[in-house]
């Protein structure tokens, strides 16, 4: 007669899901300590892709530092490479034409667009569906081919300069733009249909790691997983920066439609919808770009004045804030750079306890996290 | 007129049967040439993506340039993979890791260092105190890719150039010269 | 809220603890607060519903060549407004109170201000190394740093 299983000695499990892991989304360590296949607590470990990009920011001037922001977050290249420029913009005053933003406000929608791709495509391989990465990648690989028409890379683009841009749009650019506009129009309603509201992907994403709002505002988190949780906070329209003020969408937010208000589910739906803004947001951006130079005059020995100077700007992946010092010379003196993926990892502990190991890897895809943010 | 049985053509003739030759169905070679020919079509290659040249990694194996049709599939765990593709910058922290990752490779294992960071520590290679600089510090290297990151023709050349390599190994005893 | 504002009202309530407010060339300006008074200002700005400062933006540590500070960036969803705070601090032994009681989000972000410049945040629940490696000596980001030769044997 065997003894009943409460009779049965148990231990809990230290499980390291290591820094190479398919479902990381980069270089993450999670030490998980579980009982049976649920977890106790997982402890984020971070750091294994530091690479002091804030000492270089000290030892660089401030145009030598463009091609670092790139490498900040790949997946929002042309995010940060503006971000970094609107801050430099902003400490020295320098004004930038107005074709020039028009031209990084296209250019960072359009890297929106192909970020929240990846972010989609990635997080339903993890999911265990394989099929939408591959239709994620084909629509991502035509924005490849525009961006690689506008300044020869596919992926860190090295494209914004201190006072505008680096070159102006090739020719037929605007109309290629529109092209692919109006063949990705068709495609969320695709994803939709393919894998959001299929049953089983409901399951496991919705009530799974449910943020209420206010936990969200004091654990700081910004951009998609933010307004997941409810809170309408967009910077592009409480904050507005560059040419924003002129564009009109709507910010999309998590309503708890298939589950909890704030779970996994929401946060996802939100970067699905948000890609249709971006698509309005660009044809809008498109229609009113004006002809004009797209560089200010700036020294070529830059040295702005002395101050501190703190911008943010909102990326794929939330708000990227950079906090700048100088002191006057070529240099910064100091560079911080406030990475939305970072502070997003300290609800981690919070929100896996009590999860399945299962669940962890749904959490950590939702968040949408990107290490070189978080470990600089 | 067509040929084609299911169309209502006439069907082709059979090949003619010959014991060697091109029109027989029979391959000659030594062991080394099919043993070579086997293991270079099916590298199955270790996800080891750590920054920015992960992403041209997955899109090198996505749909527009697809490494699958070099029989290159990706695995999550070093003990299923002969490749290790190093693709992004190695950091003090994660060395130890990479080493125990080769380790954990079954042999023959190779190593492709893709993009300048896994090359010589790329970009930070003047003034970061953490990047490692280049991966053949801590492992060795078959095929280095160089880019920033690499455009996928580049990788799927450098994969091609290892097929290369493992075209002229010889797995048995060395000939006597 | 305008800043000087706030500065008049956290000065009147505090005192002593509030020293300057740097304004002219700081987009947002700062106001100085002494090390100890920071948990209870910190607590009246995220509370008192005329401020409500109930996100922390940003938290990051500077090394000015002859001392060290810590500057808060705080943002309010509510009232829309943002205020920085800076709390100066010496090269010996700089040590602070930290403030993840009031904000959740600062653990993180002081546990990387210990990691890269060596400041103590007294009172935080978790206080380690999160970037670099648990043995690594020194804290890269100070300026006087020097960059060592070995580490575990590979070349830095």
């Amino acid at each position: 007669m065997s003894r009943p299983a409460e009779a049965l000695p148990t231990q809990e499990m230290l499980i390291n899901m290591g820094p190479q892991h398919p479902s990381t989304h980069g270089v993450l360590r999670v030490l998980l300590r579980t009982d049976g296949e649920v977890v106790i607590n997982a402890r984020p470990d971070v750091g294994y892709l530091h690479r002091a990009l804030e000492k270089i920011g000290e030892r660089v001037t401030y145009a030598q530092y463009m091609p670092f922001t790139d490498r900040l977050d790949y997946l929002a290249s042309m995010n940060c490479n503006c971000a970094w420029a609107w801050t430099v913009e902003k400490l020295a005053g320098i004004e930038v034409p107005e074709r020039a933003e028009y031209i990084r406000v296209i250019v960072c929608e359009l890297n929106r667009i192909a970020s929240h791709l990846i972010a989609f495509g990635s997080f339903t391989a993890d999911m265990g569906a394989f099929t939408p990465f591959l239709y994620s990648i084909r629509e991502r690989e035509r924005i490849n081919d525009l961006f690689e028409a506008i300044c020869g890379n596919r992926l860190t683009y090295n494209y914004a300069r201190i006072g505008g841009v680096s070159a102006d749009l090739p020719p037929g650019f605007l109309e290629k733009t529109k092209e692919f506009l109006d063949y990705f129009d068709p495609k969320i309603p695709e994803y939709n249909e393919l894998i959001s509201y299929n049953k089983i992907f409901v399951h496991r994403l919705a009530n799974v790691a449910v943020v209420s709002a206010g936990d969200a505002v004091a654990y700081g988190l910004t951009g998609p997983n933010l307004r997941g949780s409810g809170v309408a906070f967009d910077l592009r329209r409480d904050e507005p920066y560059s040419v924003y003020p002129k564009l009109e969408f709507d910010v999309c937010v998590g309503t708890g439609e298939r589950g909890t208000l704030g779970d996994c589910f929401d946060r996802y739906m939100v970067r699905m919808n948000e890609m249709r803004e971006s698509v309005k947001i660009l044809r809008q951006a498109i229609a009113q770009i004006p002809e004009g130079p797209v560089q200010a005059k700036v020294p070529r020995v830059f040295k702005p004045p002395a101050g501190e100077v703190y911008f943010r700007a909102e990326n794929p992946r939330g708000e990227t804030g950079i906090y700048l010092i100088s002191d006057g010379t070529v240099n910064p003196y100091r560079l911080k750079i406030r990475a939305p993926s970072f502070v997003t990892m300290n609800i981690f502990e919070k929100v896996t306890a009590g999860l399945m190991i299962a669940d962890v890897v749904a959490v950590i895809g939702s968040f949408d996290i990107i290490l070189p943010e978080i470990d600089r | 007129m067509s040929t084609d049985p299911a169309h209502g053509g006439a069907a082709p003739p059979p090949a003619p049967a010959a014991p060697f030759g091109p029109e027989a169905h029979v391959m000659v070679g030594n062991a080394d040439m099919f043993i070579n020919w086997a293991r270079k079509s099916s590298l199955w290659y270790l996800l080891f993506a750590t920054a920015c040249c992960g992403i041209e990694l997955m899109q090198t194996g996505a749909s527009r340039y697809d490494l699958d049709r070099f029989g290159a599939v990706f695995r999550a765990t070093p003990r299923q993979s002969d490749l290790m593709i190093v693709a992004g910058t190695i950091t003090h922290k994660m060395a130890e890791r990479v080493i125990r990752l080769y380790e954990q490779m079954p042999e023959p294992k190779y190593v492709l260092s893709m993009g300048s960071c896994a090359n010589t520590g790329g970009p930070f290679y003047k003034d970061s105190y953490c990047v490692v600089k280049g991966v053949d510090l801590l492992i060795p290297v078959d095929v280095y890719v160089p880019g920033c990151p690499p455009r996928p023709e580049a990788l799927i050349d450098g994969i091609l150039k290892l097929q290369k390599i493992i075209e002229q190994k010889r797995n048995f005893a060395a000939k006597k010269a | 809220m305008e800043t000087q504002a706030i500065f008049e009202r956290l000065k009147e309530k505090f005192g002593d603890a509030v020293a300057e407010l740097q304004s002219e060339g700081f987009r947002p300006a700062f106001v100085v607060v002494a090390p100890d008074g920071l948990p209870g200002i910190a607590r009246f700005l995220r509370d008192d519903p005329a401020t409500k400062f109930d996100s922390l933006m940003s938290l990051s540590g500077v090394d000015y060549k002859d001392k060290f500070a810590v500057a808060y960036h705080l943002h309010s969803l509510a009232m829309r407004h943002a205020i920085g705070i800076k709390v100066f601090l010496p090269r010996e032994n700089p040590s602070l109170p930290s403030v993840d009681a009031v904000w959740p989000a600062a653990n993180f972000m002081e546990r990387e201000a210990f990691d890269l410049y060596g400041i103590d945040f007294t009172g935080s629940k978790d206080l380690r190394r999160i970037l670099l490696p648990e043995d690594w000596v020194g804290h890269p980001l100070r300026k006087d740093y020097k960059y060592p030769d070995f580490y575990h044997g590979i070349k830095v």
